[in-house]
């Protein structure tokens, strides 16, 4: 059962941006590509954890900031040589908002414990 | 053993037929060449830009005295060939000399053909064929009136020439519409209509009646609807007949032109016959890439080595400034054959496309022929376009996916697209180059000088040479900017300079991108190339910058960010260190350091707290040390005079000037200097970007150090005596760096490629060029020299707080 939480304007994070989102377990980065279209993950690069939030944004892939990793937006997977990957989370645009699915982000929790 | 060649007709063909013997067989031949008109060769075809004034006469010359000097060739110019006896291998010269021969070479060229309407012989009634027409239509003055029989392509460039120069031109066409024979009817009301708004009134289906005389001299042409138009000058352009009399009469034999077989041998093996004056397999020749081809072939022969004409596809450009005009191919409708048709009324564009079997075997494009040469190779090469049926009028930028031929975007370029910025070298003068047999890199810099001088156009000459040969050229692997581009970072800068790109999308369809938005490698370097080449138009793209750019702050392993206040030439006060220390205090900060560029690090700072924490270092009076960019970083300086015993000039001085004009400013690489007051360098200048050391009679300016990954020693650009002498060179240095470096390359990776001589003559040897570099760094600076911390603290605050807290 989804439960979409209103987080912010989509005109928020920039076009090709991304803004950080503080839970009570850690940091979820909300992405914007040139597209419109929106994504969350895990803020922590599979890598050596860097910011994913504060990468560069092309195409449906984001590029982490410490080692440039590329990591896709859609699946969470490392591109390329390297392997690894992020969690995701549902995202959606509504009416110029941004939302996110408050179940997952609580499942998220339960993972984490 | 030398042989006696003659060549009757200096001409365009013949004289490339002479260049390629002198070339490769300067003693094989004696030459004699007779030229009924009184001077050498020249570029015909160019006539049209002498007319409208755009080129002069020199300037079309392709073979002067001093030519023909160095190659012994023998010119009989203003002179007539009588007669010719082939069992005796002799001709006779007007002037009864007979000269023997045991090649002769017949470029006679064509006649133009004069419509025999009564009055035909008139004073004033010319055709459009050499220099003295020329000459006769540039003396028409302003509101003298002309009228020109004939609207194919020759009657219209003389036409929109004498219309230039403001003389009342009408145009007398007797089919429906202009360029029959090369357009179709829509784009020949296009055509008519450009022209109209020139001035130029144009009459179509009107059939000339007489040529109406007063004293001898032309007075106006009476059309058989019984209007009379008066006129100063009567032009007939309606055509040109091949020049057969002399091989005629010699019993060559002879159809419309003179026969000639793949060889360009006639029906005497002695003789040979190249350009309009011949026939081959049943066609006669007016445009120049078939000549030129002839000629080739025909020296091949006189030197007893194989060759053989082909007849090639052609396509026409009609050169009138204004009137973008392409057609090639076969464009009649017929059995079999479908149009597509693309029209933009509101641009006045206009293409269309006639294909049969799902082969394009016609193109008429107006209004936009950047495309033409995409459209030209497809018909040239047969190509099959079934599956890109869809989309193939709107040309090579729409053929997406993988099938895109990575030099689609170079052969989409127009001729006058400039791609040699040095030297001034258009596409077109390349091609030419290469048609003309310069067929390498290293000989496309003899002939035209396109990247003889800087080399950043190198890529793209490559790229023009692919174009042009096929699969003849084999081109030297160059490094691409990234995946999204086939196109290397020199290919890149050249296309948005020259093609004027002032945003990213354009660059990313102008250069034939394959992402939609690019990638982490080339984002950056685009938004610096754009900003650096178009400081007004461009605005800086924070998305396509790495983070450190983007946040003015430099991030670290833990996500942290540092941040280093400037201090100007290494100078600071208590007041200072006491706002730093009470920022420090305040924000947590967990490591204060010393750096190497004379200044204070702020280690550990949480992202969220950098707007604040500026907007304290602000208040102090500090600015952004821009520690994280590739940009000016620091100028380090000695004390210099105020205080060292050795010191020579005042190198704090200089040093604060130095990085009060610079700072801000963005470069490939982050750029170091430093300034030192002595020989003694205390400074390090000399492992610095740019380095100034002072001396007692003035400054050494030298550049391309560095000490990183690589330990480079400065070398020296110049030395001068004043400090506004040292300001100007390193403003203008950096501006050629800014404007001509591939992105990541510091100085002394850009000086190895260009080379330090061509650095000096740009900003040392040529003080115009100097003074303009300060300039356009001047400009750019208007924008750029200013603190980003104060911005970011004003207005954007809000972006480094967590978007929602949950």
């Amino acid at each position: 059962m989804s439960n979409w939480i209103d987080i912010a304007a989509l005109d928020d994070v920039p076009k090709r941006g991304a803004r950080m989102v503080k839970t009570a377990h850690g940091c979820v980065a909300v992405f914007r590509t040139g597209a419109d279209e929106v994504f969350a993950l895990d803020n922590a690069c599979p890598h050596k954890q860097g910011p994913l939030a504060e990468g560069i944004v092309h195409g449906r892939a984001v590029t982490c900031p410490l080692h440039n990793w590329v990591i896709s937006l859609e699946t969470g997977q490392a591109q390329g040589a390297d392997e690894g990957q992020v969690a995701t989370y549902p995202a959606r645009v509504e009416g110029g908002r941004i939302l996110l699915d408050a179940t997952f982000l609580r499942s998220r929790k339960v993972a984490a414990e | 053993m030398t042989e006696k060649l003659v060549i009757i007709g200096a001409g365009m063909a013949s004289g490339r037929v002479i260049e390629h013997l002198v070339e490769a067989a300067p003693s094989a031949y004696d030459i004699t060449l007779f030229n009924a008109e009184p001077r050498g060769n020249y570029n015909r075809i160019m006539l049209s830009p002498v007319l409208s004034g755009d080129k002069t006469y020199e300037e079309i010359v392709t073979h002067d005295a001093a030519f023909y000097a160095t190659h012994n060739v023998t010119c009989r110019f203003g002179e007539r060939v009588a007669q010719i006896d082939r069992a005796a291998k002799t001709l006779t010269a007007e002037n009864g000399e007979v000269i023997s021969y045991d090649k002769l070479v017949f470029g006679t060229g064509s006649n133009p053909f004069m419509i025999p309407l009564p009055g035909h012989d008139l004073k004033g009634v010319i055709a459009y064929r050499d220099l003295e027409d020329t000459e006769q239509m540039m003396a028409m003055e302003q509101g003298s009136k002309v009228v020109v029989i004939g609207g194919g392509l020759l009657g219209l460039e003389a036409a929109a020439g004498m219309a230039a120069r403001g003389v009342d031109v009408t145009v007398v066409h007797i089919m429906p519409w202009l360029m029959e024979r090369q357009l179709d009817e829509a784009a020949g009301f296009l055509l008519r209509k450009a022209l109209v708004e020139k001035g130029i009134t144009v009459k179509c289906a009107a059939n000339s009646k007489e040529i109406l005389g007063q004293d001898g001299h032309v007075r106006a042409l009476l059309l058989d609807d019984g209007t009379e138009l008066p006129c100063d000058l009567l032009v007939m352009a309606v055509g040109i007949r091949p020049n057969v009399a002399l091989a005629k009469d010699a019993g060559l034999a002879v159809g419309r032109g003179i026969h000639v077989d793949d060889q360009m041998l006639t029906s005497d093996p002695d003789v040979l016959a190249v350009g309009e004056c011949v026939e081959h397999d049943g066609a006669i020749f007016g445009l120049v890439a078939p000549l030129y081809d002839q000629a080739k072939v025909a020296a091949a022969t006189l030197l007893g080595e194989p060759a053989a004409f082909v007849q090639k596809d052609l396509s026409t450009k009609l050169k009138v400034t204004g009137c973008d005009l392409f057609s090639a191919g076969d464009f009649a409708d017929g059995e079999g054959r479908e149009d597509i048709v693309f029209r933009d009324p509101s641009r006045g564009v206009y293409r269309r496309l006639v294909i049969k079997n799902n082969i394009l075997v016609g193109c008429v494009m107006y209004g936009d022929t950047a495309d033409s040469n995409w459209f030209f190779g497809l018909i040239r090469d047969k190509t099959n376009i079934e599956e890109m049926r869809e989309t193939v009028i709107f040309g090579p930028a729409f053929q997406g996916g993988g099938s895109v031929d990575p030099l689609s975007a170079v052969a989409a370029l127009p001729r006058d697209a400039e791609i040699c910025g040095c030297n001034g070298v258009c596409k077109g003068t390349i091609e030419d180059a290469i048609t003309a047999g310069a067929t390498d890199l290293g000989a496309i810099k003899a002939t035209t000088k396109a990247s003889a001088s800087c080399g950043s156009c190198t890529g793209l000459v490559e790229q023009v040479l692919a174009v042009t040969l096929g699969d003849d050229f084999v081109a030297p692997a160059a490094a691409t900017v990234c995946g999204c581009t086939d196109m290397t970072h020199e290919d890149v800068r050249r296309m948005i300079k020259s093609q004027k790109l002032t945003s990213m999308a354009a660059v990313w369809q102008a250069c034939g991108w394959k992402t939609p938005c690019g990638c982490h490698v080339c984002r950056p370097a685009l938004n610096f190339y754009l900003l650096a080449d178009w400081p007004l138009e461009y605005r800086d793209d924070p998305q396509s910058r790495f983070i450190n750019e983007r946040k003015h702050a430099n991030i670290q392993k833990d996500g942290t960010f540092s941040v280093v206040p400037r201090m100007w030439g290494g100078i600071t006060t208590p007041a200072e260190l006491r706002a730093i220390a009470d920022a420090a205090d305040k924000y947590d900060v967990p490591t204060v350091k010393v750096t190497g560029g004379q200044r204070i690090d702020l280690l550990g700072v949480r992202g969220e707290d950098l707007p604040a924490m500026w907007a304290d270092l602000n208040a102090a009076g500090m600015v952004s040390g821009h520690a994280y960019t590739k940009g000016l970083r620091t100028v380090k300086t000695c004390v210099g005079t105020d205080h060292c015993r050795f010191g020579t000039q005042d190198s704090t001085g200089l040093g604060i000037q130095l990085e009060k004009i610079l700072w801000g400013s963005w470069t490939p690489h982050k750029l170091k200097l430093a300034v030192s007051g002595c020989p003694r360098n205390c400074a390090e200048a000399t492992c610095k970007d740019i380095g100034v050391v002072c001396v007692d009679s003035g400054y050494q300016i030298s550049i391309g150090g560095a000490a990183g990954m690589d330990v480079k020693e400065t070398e020296l650009l110049v030395q001068v005596a004043t400090e506004q002498e040292v300001i100007d060179v390193i403003c203008a240095v950096t501006q050629l760096y800014r404007e001509g470096a591939k992105y990541l390359d510091r100085i002394y990776k850009w000086m190895a490629k260009v080379g330090l001589d061509w650095i000096i003559a740009q900003v040392v040897d040529d003080l115009d060029n100097r003074q303009a570099l300060v300039e356009r760094f001047e400009l750019s600076q208007s924008i750029y020299r200013k603190d980003p911390w104060a911005e970011h603290a004003a207005t954007k605050a809000q972006q480094y707080q967590p978007l929602a807290d949950l």
